[in-house]
């Protein structure tokens, strides 16, 4: 249960983001979130929930795109998406995969409300 | 009032990585391979740590960072070898991140060899937190099962090592190394396995000579 800790660096991140803006209000949190990053959303959604009371981001909603592995062959070059945590290339069976996406936790967008 | 949409496009565990980065590049200064040790709790982490350090400290100089979330007891237990360690106690945190390893590394002195970090004992967390290691090893113990690695698939994904633990009570246990271990390679092909036993030593020495090679190779290349 990292979570907490992963939304405590989301807000350290969206305080450096909205410096240059002076006062504002988030209404708005975009994340990507790899099936393979190790954290789950709907703990994530939770912590955020939880830690979002009295800050910036009190009445923002968080949205959370998850994403699947992406593989690539190395040994026929191609690339795969994978539903499931199946470690080969979809195109030649080959096992020799590495892992290109999937395991990413991204910001991605914020929406924000400025008094300026 | 208006209303503006940014694209940050940034890693979120960003912050964790920088300060990772910086001890990365602190140690390689100092020429000091960092070991970072992760396993579910009662892997034999710990037990593992003691044969390693009784290996090495005659001919090299180490430190220990142990996490856990309470008690001194593993710290301690590497301290009764006359090696010093330093005990992080998380306070509820299930892993280490890089700003708890930093802030003792101000401590630890610039002219040893290895450090060896314990982390929490987690199978998933902590997997997520770069530490600024040279290393990653994964535990997995034989009363565990063999099926762990696609199960918990981020510690296996990101680790250099593959230790696998207990390996007395295999038989016993009818976990079958051979299967934990292509599980585990099939999802990381890179990774380098090793079985061992602490209690018989089995192992240990072949996992010595891995970290001293990885030593000397650090320390060839020049960085």
């Amino acid at each position: 249960m990292h979570e907490l800790s992963v939304v405590q660096g989301l807000f350290e991140r969206l305080a450096e983001e909205l410096k240059p803006y002076g006062d504002c209000r988030v209404t708005l949190v975009r994340l990507r979130v790899g099936v393979l990053s190790g954290v789950v959303p709907e703990l994530l959604q939770s912590a955020f929930e939880a830690y979002r009371k009295g800050t910036f981001a009190e009445s923002a909603v968080l949205e959370i795109d998850v994403t699947k592995p992406v593989f690539r062959c190395r040994a026929c070059g191609g690339e795969s998406f994978r539903e499931e945590l199946d470690y080969s290339c979809a195109k030649c069976g080959s096992r020799d995969v590495e892992l290109v996406s999937g395991d990413e936790l991204i910001l991605e967008k914020l929406e924000v409300e400025t008094d300026q | 009032m208006t209303r503006k949409e940014l694209f940050v496009l940034k890693d979120l565990l960003g912050t964790n990585n920088q300060v990772a980065a910086e001890i990365r590049r602190s140690l390689r200064e100092r020429r000091v391979l960092a070991v970072n040790f992760l396993s579910s709790p009662g892997s034999g982490k710990t037990t593992l740590l003691e044969r390693l350090v009784d290996v090495f400290k005659s001919r090299f100089r180490l430190a220990v960072i142990e996490g856990d979330v309470e008690t001194e007891r593993d710290a301690e237990r590497i301290r009764a070898r006359g090696v010093t360690a330093w005990q992080i106690t998380t306070g509820g945190a299930c892993h280490l991140d890089a700003r708890m390893v930093g802030k003792v590394l101000a401590e630890v002195p610039a002219d040893i060899d290895f450090l060896f970090i314990e982390n929490v004992g987690n199978l998933v967390c902590p997997a997520s937190f770069d530490l600024g290691e040279s290393l990653r090893c994964v535990l997995l113990s034989a009363p565990e099962g063999d099926d762990k690695p696609k199960k918990y698939p981020k510690a296996f994904l990101t680790a250099q090592c593959l230790i696998l633990t207990k390996m007395d009570l295999a038989a016993a246990l009818e976990f079958d190394a051979a299967k934990a271990a292509a599980e585990a390679l099939s999802m990381n092909p890179k990774l380098q396995v090793f079985r061992t036993s602490a209690k018989t030593g089995a192992g240990v020495e072949e996992l010595a000579a891995f970290f001293t090679e990885s030593l000397e190779r650090m320390r060839s290349s020049g960085a």
